[in-house]
């Protein structure tokens, strides 16, 4: 196997949120973005933060499907957490020249709008989770985030019967959809 | 259309559940009927934004997981990089007005370092008041969920105080207050099973008011990777904080937040904390949203309301690494990362109850 078709499986097992692909990622790129977020005025706990970021990068363009390496995943994590630090260094106004690694970089400002984008996205599903109440919540985290069956659910939350767990579901949907659509229609 | 109905169908049709004609006459409808089908297209943009957010949390969680165990193994450093770094960083740019500042400060150090010894009071703790519980007529060996214990050690004989103390160790490490220490000869730990252990003093510091404790009973099995880690830098005023204790004879779970950066009379390894804690909750940790240690309960103002002081975790650092030059042959292996980030809190608790114990002892 060629490392062309290794790191296309390593971005399927990524999609799949598989450990030992997040894992194998970590140890073979991590010291190398530590190591350029230390030089460049940072510390290992921002090196972490960077490096998730990325990391959710990787995945978000791996559930997208249409990903085309065009360049070593090596050389693409480096450029997105380079992008990215460089970036956060200008807001904590603590810009400098950087310093490189002598790494080879490539263009990945479309990726980070889009990943930008992204975040806004769930922190905007955040929000409209955090203000339905409860126990729509919970009912909604049950189903959607952890997948739990509506047996269980109806169980957990003592309802008499799975059916009518679901139309409390479907009705905390309703609440969701409003608040979610709120947000968005204030160009949030 | 009812819209429950419809958000029924519009999911079930995402899913691929429904039956061919079922389908082909829902499409019918949204053909038909421009308000149905919008109102499908935010459904599924919907279900689709929902989906999208559970697959990101669950993999943060994983990224979380990873990083704790990865971390863990040494793989990727902490501490002591990030110190030096940003110890270099914050001297780089500091560098002229600390050699400006540190000529002026020096001449006025040496003149005001007599007035202050001239005048300063001896401190008093009158105002403080330490949260070890008195526990001598109402103790009895608590078995939770009807199991009964399945330890050899019997209950301590009529154990008259009672706090709380964590694991920092799996291999049977506690941290608890010095003054639960002080008061006991004989240390008992119990977990939240009902089961005891007996435990030893290893360290002891009056000064920051913590002690680290050893459960030295073999029936005690290493319980491994902790669930938490041991914040070590300091944390920000207003963050969400929650603790767990015994203040009864079962686990007591208490929320609240960090309301100032120094402790008693100014003390600044110490935090001031607003929660609702009780005698017995000494000892307990205090932890943040992201389920990171960042403190000790130790004790509250006896005067005002809900001032409670904890320790903060940092000096646990520096308890180990005393400890260590003391007595080489204990080693203490600290959990690199948390992995509790983004877990919903009862999750958090239910991941952390075991590993914080009941300490008693006469």
């Amino acid at each position: 196997m060629n490392s062309f078709e290794q790191e296309r499986q390593l971005l399927d097992g990524l999609a799949q949120n598989d450990r030992e692909v997040i894992e194998a990622i970590y140890r073979d790129n991590y010291p190398m973005v530590q190591a350029f977020i230390l030089n460049n005025n940072g510390n290992t706990d921002e090196a972490r933060d960077i490096f998730q970021e990325t990391m959710i990068v990787l995945f978000e363009k791996a559930v997208s499907g249409n990903f085309e390496l065009n360049c070593q995943l090596k050389t693409y994590i480096y450029s997105v957490c380079r992008r990215l630090w460089l970036k956060r260094l200008q807001q904590l106004q603590r810009y400098h020249n950087p310093v490189e690694n002598g790494e080879e970089t490539v263009s990945v400002e479309e990726e980070l709008e889009v990943h930008e984008k992204h975040n806004t996205d769930f922190s905007m599903m955040e929000n409209a989770l955090a203000r339905i109440g409860e126990p729509c919540k919970s009912l909604l985290d049950a189903y959607y985030i952890q997948k739990k069956s509506m047996q269980d659910i109806a169980a957990d939350f003592g309802y008499t019967n799975a059916d009518n767990a679901k139309t409390q579901k479907y009705k905390c949907l309703v609440r969701l959809k409003k608040l979610f659509f709120a947000q968005y229609k204030n160009g949030k | 259309m009812d819209e429950l109905l419809l958000i029924e169908a519009v999911e079930r049709y995402m899913k691929g559940e429904m039956s061919p004609k079922e389908k082909t006459f829902f499409e019918e409808i949204r053909k038909n009927n421009p308000s149905v089908d919008q109102m499908v297209v935010e459904h599924t943009f919907l279900l689709h934004e929902l989906d999208k957010h559970a697959d990101i949390k669950a993999y943060k969680h994983s990224l979380n997981e990873v990083e704790a165990k990865l971390a863990d193994a040494g793989l990727i450093s902490r501490s002591q990089l990030k110190g030096k770094a940003k110890v270099v960083f914050l001297w780089k740019k500091y560098k002229r007005s600390i050699t400006v500042a540190a000529s002026i400060a020096g001449i006025i150090s040496i003149a005001t370092a007599g007035l202050i010894v001239a005048y300063t009071k001896k401190v008093t703790d009158s105002n403080k008041e330490d949260l070890v519980a008195y526990i001598k007529q109402t103790v009895r060996p608590t078995v939770q969920s009807g199991q009964p214990s399945k330890t050899t050690i019997p209950a301590p004989p009529a154990p008259e105080y009672r706090a709380t103390g964590f694991l920092i160790d799996g291999k049977g490490f506690i941290v608890t207050n010095a003054h639960v220490v002080n008061r006991m000869k004989t240390i008992y730990v119990q977990n939240n099973k009902g089961e005891y252990f007996t435990a030893i003093s290893v360290y002891n510091d009056r000064n920051a008011d913590l002690a680290i404790l050893k459960i030295n009973d073999t029936a005690f099995k290493s319980m491994g990777h902790l669930p938490y880690s041991i914040k070590k830098t300091n944390s920000d005023l207003g963050e969400q904080i929650f603790t767990l204790g015994y203040p009864r004879n079962i686990i007591v779970y208490s929320q609240g937040y960090l309301s100032a950066k120094s402790g008693n009379e100014g003390d600044s390894t110490a935090y001031q904390i607003s929660v609702s804690v009780n005698p017995g909750n000494s000892g307990g940790p205090v932890l943040n949203s992201n389920g990171e240690v960042i403190g000790i309960i130790t004790s509250k103002n006896r005067t005002a309301d809900g001032v409670v002081f904890a320790a903060k975790s940092k000096n646990i650092y520096k308890l180990i690494e005393a400890l260590e030059k003391s007595d080489t042959t204990s080693k203490i292996k600290l959990t690199g990362g948390t992995g509790l980030k983004g877990l919903e809190r009862q999750q958090q608790v239910k991941k952390i109850e075991e590993f914080v114990f009941m300490v008693v002892g006469n």
